[in-house]
Parts: C-alpha cells; sequence; structure tokens
C-alpha cells in the first residue's frame, strides 16, 4: 500500500515559443511554410508530408521533450484559405513547461495525412473524432472508425458546408426512421388505463 | 470416445456493458471480451450524447455561447464557465479585476469540491459502498444551496462572465460559506472512517489499473488521474490563472499509479480546496466585479432594471402611425400575443402580453412604446398614456436595453488570431482552442476534455483484470459523458 | 336485509371507499389497484445527461425519493416507470426505445427536462427534438435541469394521473 505524498511543485521555466519555431525551422527548412504569433503563442504552419518526422523530432530532442499531447483537431478554413483543412497538434513539454503549436495543411482533393499514434498513444481518439467530424483520413491508424456518430451516418458534420439542424428529413439517418416507424406501428397496443 | 478437448471447449464472450446500466456514470457502452472472469479486450463506444456543441458555438456569439459550456461537465459547472471565459479574455487581451479574480477561485474551488463529492460517492456506490453515497450528496446539497444563493441555480449556474463575474457576493454568503470550511475537514474524515482500511475496498482498488508515469503522459491523462501516476502536473501552478498564484496550497502526488493512489489524491485534494477557500475569504480585496473594457464585455445591467424589473407592471403598445407591419415583434413574441397582417399596422392582445420587451427590442422603426405602470388599461387609455412624455429612467432604460440586445446577439469585436488556453477542472485539464475571424462568433471553437481522453485509455487499464475490476476503473478515470462526446 | 351504513356501523372514509371498523375495508377494485400501483412506483434508472444529477439528488438523503414509495432498480423487466432524463441524441433514440418496450406493462414515461421535452438548447443534426417523437409520454417536468422539488411535483401528478385510472378487467381490452 503506497503513501501519497503532498508537495508544492516548482517547475523551471523553458524556452520560449519563438525559439522553438526557430529550432523547426532550422531542422526541417523545406516543411514550414509559415510561423504565426498570437498573444504570446507561436503557430508553426507546415506541410503534411514529414509531420511524424517532426513529431518524433520533437518529443525526442533533450531540451524539447514534447511528451504531452494537449490537443489535436481539424479547422475548416473552406473559402479563406487556399489549403482547406489543417490538422493542428497542441503539443506541451511537462519537464521544461514550453508548449507550442503545429499546424499540419491537408487540401481537399486528397485528404490524408499519417497518423502519431506511434509517438503518442492519446492521439488514437482525437484522430478518429478528426475522421469522423471533416472526413479526414489517417494513414497508420489501426482503427479509423466513426466515434461519435453513428457508424453508417452521411456527412462530416464539422465541416462550413454541413447543415447546423442536420439532413433534411426525407434524408434522415435510417436508424431514427425505424424508431420512429416502429413506435407508430406499436401505438395501437400502447395500455390504455 | 468423443474428443474430450471438444467437450471441455471454451470461448471468448462477448457482453456488452450498454449504454442503460446503473455504473456507467451516464451513456457509456463497452463490449467486453472476457475469457471466464478475465478480461482480454474492452472497446469503448461514446457518442450516444454528443450534442454538437463545437458547431452549435459556431453560429452563436461569444457571449451566448457561455451557457452551453454548463451543459458539458454538468458536475461541477462552475469550472467550464471558468475555462470558457479566462480564454476569451486572453483572446481579447482583457484582465478581470482582483476582486473577480478570487471570488472565480472561490467558486471553482467550492466546484472542485462539488465535483469530488460525486465522484466519491457514486465510485463507492459502484464497487458497493452504498452509505457513503448518502453522506457525500449531503454535504453537496449544502454546496448547491450556496452556489443558489450567489446566483439563482443549483447546477447550470453561468456565474462567471467575460470579464469578471455577473454579480457580487454578500456578506452573509461568505460567512455561511466560512462555516462551510469549519465543518468540512470532520466530513472528510467521516468518509476516510468508512472506507480508508476497509479491507474489502482496499482489496478491490489497491493493484488496480496500474499505469505507469511514462505512459499516462503518452496517453494524455492530467489531473488525478495523473498525479496518481507520480507526475507533477497541476495547472493551477504551472500556468495559473485567476488568484491561484496569490494562495498558498500543495498538490497532492502519487506513487503507485493504482486507483487506490488516485483515490488517495482526491481526497487529499478536498483538503487542499478547503483551505484555498479560507484563503480566498480572508484575502478578498473590495472593488469592481466586471473589467472596465465596454468593448468586450456587458455592463451591469442596473440602469435596465426600470423595464426590467417593473414594481408596477408596463404595458407594451403598438403605435400605429410609425408601425410598417414587418412582422419582426410578431415573431419575437413568446406569448404569441402580437397579431396582424403583412404590411398593416400590429396589435397586441394586452391579456397575453407577458412584458417581457423581446418586442420592443425588435422593432427597428421604433413603433413600440412602453407605458410605465399601465397594465391591464383599455386600448384606447393607453394610446392617449402612449402620447404623453417618457419619463427620463425610463428613456435610458430603452436605449440602454437595445443595446445590450443587439450587442449580446452580435457578440464583442475579438481581434483576429488562435489562441488554446488550458485550466484546470476537477477532472483533469480543459482546453478551448479558439479560432477568431475577428467577428463575434467563434469561427471554430474546439472543445478539448479530459473525459475523452482518459475513456479512450480504459482498455489499457482493464486489460487483465476481472470484469468487477471494469466497474473500479470506469470510476476511479472519472469520466463524465457530457464532457467526453460534447 | 340491506346492508347500509344504517344498519351496520359503516364509515364512508373517502368517495367510494367505506370502511366497517376495524379492518373490513369495501371499496372497488380500481382503487385499490391504482393505490398500490401509484404508491410503489419503481422507475428504471436512465439518466443521459445532467438532469440524472438532479435525479440522483433527488433520490439522496434531503430530498428523500423513497418516502413516496419509488425506489431505482437496475433492469427494465423489473419496474413500471421509466423517468428520461436528459437529451436523447439520434444514436441513442433506438436505445431507448428498446428499454422502454422491455419494461412490462403497465408502463408510464415521464419526460424530465427540457432536453426530453423538445430538445431543449440543442437544435443540432444529433439531438432529437423531444423523445416524444417515438415514446407516448405521461407528464413533462420542464426546466434546465429542474429542481428536485419539480420532479418531485411531477411524479406527483403522474400518481395522480394513476388514481384516475379505470382498467377494464376483461381479455379483450
Amino acid at each position: 500500500m503506497a503513501v501519497v505524498e503532498v508537495r508544492l511543485s516548482l517547475p523551471q521555466k523553458g524556452m520560449e515559443p519563438a525559439q522553438i519555431a526557430e529550432r523547426i525551422k532550422e531542422k526541417f527548412p523545406s516543411e514550414v511554410v509559415d510561423v504565426k504569433d498570437f498573444a504570446g503563442q507561436v503557430s508553426v504552419i507546415l506541410k503534411r508530408n514529414r509531420i511524424v518526422e517532426i513529431c518524433r523530432y520533437l518529443h525526442d530532442e533533450e531540451d524539447l521533450l514534447f511528451h504531452h499531447l494537449k490537443d489535436l483537431c481539424g479547422v475548416d478554413y473552406k473559402g479563406k484559405k487556399e489549403v482547406r483543412f489543417e490538422v493542428v497538434y497542441n503539443l506541451y513539454s511537462i519537464k521544461h513547461r514550453h508548449m507550442i503549436r503545429l499546424r499540419a495543411e491537408v487540401p481537399e482533393e486528397d485528404p490524408k495525412i499519417n497518423s502519431v499514434t506511434s509517438i503518442w498513444s492519446g492521439a488514437d481518439w482525437h484522430e478518429r473524432e478528426c475522421f469522423d467530424m471533416f472526413g479526414i483520413i489517417f494513414n497508420g491508424h489501426y482503427d479509423l472508425r466513426r466515434i461519435l456518430m453513428p457508424e453508417d451516418w452521411e456527412g462530416y458534420p464539422l465541416r462550413k458546408d454541413y447543415p447546423l439542424k442536420g439532413p433534411e428529413p426525407e434524408n434522415e439517418w435510417p436508424g431514427l426512421v425505424e424508431v420512429i416507424e416502429r413506435s407508430k406501428a406499436l401505438r395501437e397496443f400502447e395500455w390504455e388505463g | 470416445m468423443e474428443d474430450v478437448s471438444k467437450i471441455l471447449e471454451t470461448r471468448e464472450l462477448n457482453v456488452s456493458m450498454g449504454p442503460q446500466h446503473p455504473a456507467t456514470h451516464g451513456v457509456l457502452r463497452l463490449l467486453l471480451d472476457i475469457d471466464g472472469e478475465r478480461i482480454v479486450k474492452v472497446t469503448p463506444y461514446v457518442g450516444y450524447l454528443h450534442r454538437g456543441v463545437e458547431k452549435l458555438g459556431e453560429s452563436l456569439s461569444y457571449f451566448q455561447a457561455l451557457p452551453l459550456t454548463d451543459r458539458l461537465d454538468y458536475v461541477s459547472a462552475m469550472s467550464n464557465n471558468i475555462g470558457y471565459v479566462v480564454a476569451i479574455e486572453k483572446l481579447c487581451g482583457i484582465e478581470a479585476p482582483e476582486r473577480a479574480k478570487f471570488i472565480r477561485t472561490i467558486v471553482g474551488e467550492m466546484s472542485r469540491i462539488s465535483n469530488h463529492l460525486l465522484w466519491l460517492a457514486t465510485h463507492a456506490l459502484d464497487i458497493g459502498a452504498m452509505t457513503v453515497f448518502l453522506y457525500c450528496f449531503r454535504e453537496r446539497e449544502w454546496i448547491l444551496e450556496l452556489f443558489e444563493k450567489i446566483c439563482g441555480a443549483r447546477l447550470t449556474v453561468t456565474y462567471p462572465r467575460i470579464g469578471g463575474v455577473r454579480n457580487d457576493i454578500t456578506q452573509e454568503f461568505l460567512d455561511s460559506l466560512y462555516k462551510f470550511t469549519e465543518e468540512f475537514p470532520s466530513r472528510i474524515l467521516e468518509y476516510e472512517t468508512l472506507i480508508d482500511q476497509n479491507r474489502i475496498w482496499l482489496k478491490r482498488t489497491v493493484g488496480i489499473g496500474v499505469i505507469s508515469a511514462e505512459e499516462a503522459i503518452s496517453w494524455g491523462m492530467t489531473g488525478p488521474t495523473l498525479r496518481g501516476s507520480g507526475v507533477p502536473y497541476d495547472i493551477r501552478k504551472h500556468a495559473p490563472y485567476d488568484a491561484y498564484d496569490k494562495v498558498d496550497f500543495d498538490v497532492p502526488i502519487g506513487t503507485e499509479g493504482d486507483t487506490y493512489d488516485r483515490y488517495r489524491c482526491r481526497m487529499l485534494e478536498f483538503r487542499q480546496s478547503n483551505n484555498i477557500i479560507r484563503q480566498c475569504i480572508e484575502k478578498l480585496p473590495p472593488g469592481p466585479i466586471m473589467a472596465d473594457a465596454p468593448k468586450f464585455t456587458l455592463q451591469p445591467k442596473d440602469k435596465m432594471m426600470p423595464i426590467t424589473h417593473p414594481q408596477k407592471q408596463h404595458a407594451y403598445f403598438i403605435d400605429e402611425k410609425a408601425c410598417k407591419g414587418c412582422g419582426m415583434c410578431l415573431r419575437a413574441c413568446p406569448a404569441k400575443a402580437i397579431f396582424g397582417e403583412k404590411k398593416k399596422p400590429h396589435k397586441i392582445k394586452q391579456e397575453l402580453c407577458l412584458s417581457c420587451a423581446n418586442c420592443f427590442v425588435t422593432c427597428k422603426f421604433k413603433a413600440m412604446k412602453i407605458v410605465p405602470g399601465a397594465k391591464g388599461e383599455s386600448d384606447e387609455k393607453l394610446a392617449d398614456l402612449a402620447k404623453a412624455q417618457v419619463p427620463d429612467d425610463i428613456k435610458e432604460a430603452q436605449a440602454l436595453l437595445v443595446e445590450h440586445f443587439n450587442f449580446v446577439k452580435k457578440g464583442p469585436r475579438v481581434p483576429e488570431g488562435e489562441l488554446y488556453v488550458a485550466t484546470e477542472v476537477p477532472k483533469g485539464e480543459l482546453g478551448f482552442y479558439f479560432v477568431s475571424d475577428g467577428t463575434g462568433k467563434p469561427y471554430r471553437m474546439r472543445l478539448r476534455s479530459p473525459s475523452f481522453i482518459h475513456a479512450s485509455a480504459l482498455p489499457r487499464l482493464c486489460i487483465g483484470h476481472m470484469v468487477a475490476d471494469v466497474i473500479a476503473n470506469i470510476g476511479t478515470i472519472d469520466i463524465v459523458l457530457g464532457e467526453c462526446d460534447r | 336485509m340491506l346492508i347500509d351504513a344504517s344498519t351496520i356501523g359503516l364509515v364512508e372514509v373517502e368517495e367510494g371507499t367505506k370502511i366497517l371498523p376495524p379492518n373490513v375495508i369495501i371499496t372497488s377494485l380500481d382503487k385499490i389497484v391504482n393505490w398500490s400501483r401509484l404508491s410503489s412506483l419503481w422507475p428504471a434508472t436512465f439518466g443521459l445527461a445532467c438532469c440524472a444529477i438532479e435525479m440522483m439528488a433527488v433520490g439522496a438523503a434531503h430530498y428523500d425519493f423513497d418516502r413516496f414509495g419509488v425506489i431505482f432498480r437496475g433492469s427494465p423487466r423489473q419496474s413500471d416507470c421509466l423517468i428520461v432524463a436528459g437529451t436523447v441524441t439520434k444514436k441513442m433514440a433506438p436505445v431507448v426505445r428498446r428499454v422502454y418496450d422491455q419494461i412490462p406493462e403497465p408502463r408510464y414515461v415521464i419526460a424530465m427536462g427540457s432536453c426530453a421535452c423538445t430538445g431543449g438548447v440543442f437544435r443540432t443534426y444529433n439531438t432529437v427534438q423531444g423523445c416524444d417523437t417515438f415514446l407516448p409520454v405521461d407528464v413533462y417536468v420542464p426546466g434546465c435541469p429542474p429542481r428536485p422539488e419539480t420532479l418531485l411535483e411531477g411524479v406527483m401528478k403522474l400518481q395522480e394521473k394513476m388514481r384516475k385510472e379505470r382498467a377494464r378487467w376483461s381479455p379483450w381490452r
């Protein structure tokens, strides 16, 4: 039986986000498209081809040590940018207390990108949700199925051209149509107290 | 003679621990592949409570999306609100005043205590200790009564606002809260007496769901689930927000990484939260509760009271000359009290009117007149009274009401950019990733919820254990499906 | 000989119920069956979202549900009421209907909370706008979430409804 310690944790500060962006630019100059800075946080916009290598470098390098994948999500920039989709990786290092954001551009005609589940196991469900909501396919993911929507749902809800209220009543999800039909059929046998 | 191995053949069994189950903390479906009593594989299915909050947030303004965040982690609603509000304040570049920060810390810690109470109640109930459930709910009712004293709602509070909090707290509330913090340690001792050294509890939690520190970080765990494995990561220390850098508190860290350590972490967090609340009450500074940034915040509604909180009821009357018959007020009326054809002046049915001012704020042609104190009068009398001079406070209130309504609908003009801000909610780390395009509605609102990640780690925790340990594991990772599915 | 209040000491307690002290009660079968049904209403635990927390609070010690005879049963086969507490999504709708179909008659449904009554705040692609699209609801309890006292009043209204039932005691209904 283990005893739990209670102590004040005093971590030390790590590198500035701009410096980390510089390191990435030095190591992979051909991949970086842009570096954006807003309110103290830096995003590095990358091409999607060598994303696994870049993430592996950030994960293993001694003074970077980005072991904690905070978030992996997709964004749909329909009409605002040339390349429609982006997959955003928010990384954090618990040891060094610094943070960086990577944005990998994914074009609409070929929405595929490599999966980073080999580096962080927690990326698994994030990628499934990204596929479910945007239709971006992750190569190398062991089980890419829909996670939040029903398995046979058609359409990708978080895309900008998907209506908020859902499909038209004619194209309703067959599972719900079945339930409503069955309830109508069974109504005549209901208990009348 | 038949082949003996064929007679004694065993197969793996597929058991569906379905969405409707007393112990799954909501609508979680688990498909268990079991070999006898041992688990071979667990497949969680989520999405049974997916309500589309992220997409809904894109169509509402920043102010209107605040009540949606209550309904995510519905057990500790204040913490979600605080996370959202802190993220938007950073996005706009404003800061809440000191008093508001301390108040938000107080309610954040109260919500942490209430969340851990519910966690303990359901975790113990699932494992079999039913008395703890009733004891914990007794304290939880106390806290919910205190929430009701501040803002009127027990569960879905929506009390923090962008730039501060909704209304100030009274001395009476602080006194009752102080009394709570004095009595609470003895109650924690009661729960610990019941289960801490109990042999059945120890057998069911020690050595169950063990996960090492590196694996826990790799799976993306945060909060007490991660700290039970020995990783010293608490956002309140790493990146303090609100008043957490002004109070003195410890962070409990575990060693073994099993269910018992995570349980002990949360029990010690009770005491730490109690401590933080006491310090905040003692250090609470006087001052304003809303930041002075009219571009991004909603100002207090006192000046609008002459219309919204009338001592005598106000009557609403449509001026027939000014009315163009556009039908906006007809659609806006919740009581369906306005009638009239298109392009003809409309009329209000006085018996149905609720005096809610919805029609007043939607009328663009200034045809809606508020006649103070004249509820119940006949139409002709109202037509006379409406021509009279409007008193000053009503005039000001009218102008402010229309402005407030349009501001809430349009939203604050947030600068263009993107931001990821995380706060420490009781379950782990709640992250908000906003992409803003300069208008009043978020372009992309992404919620990184701790329950989603912890639920994905459930297969890893359950390997090799028995079926009953799955229940203990679900309890220890502390998931709430509203947050998991959003 | 006519058995009447004047001949034997019959006391009319309420309309339709007479007592012959000390322990003989003369009443109709409807009343007895309705009274016993409404005094021990056992719902199936079906908490979906936020309203489930308020439902748990009603079951706890402060607002006690047990004094109404209400005990939460885990299995739908052993219950006679379904309290749909929370948002019903399209993915969950077949499950709700299946649980409802498994409850033996007579069965009742209470729609608790705005989301179960009409879809609530969530007018989105995955939310069913009210569970009455596929379930016959008896009592609607609005609120977001409704206070525990509101749910108690909802249960009491259901009990009033049950009190007025007139069963047809024959093989053909």
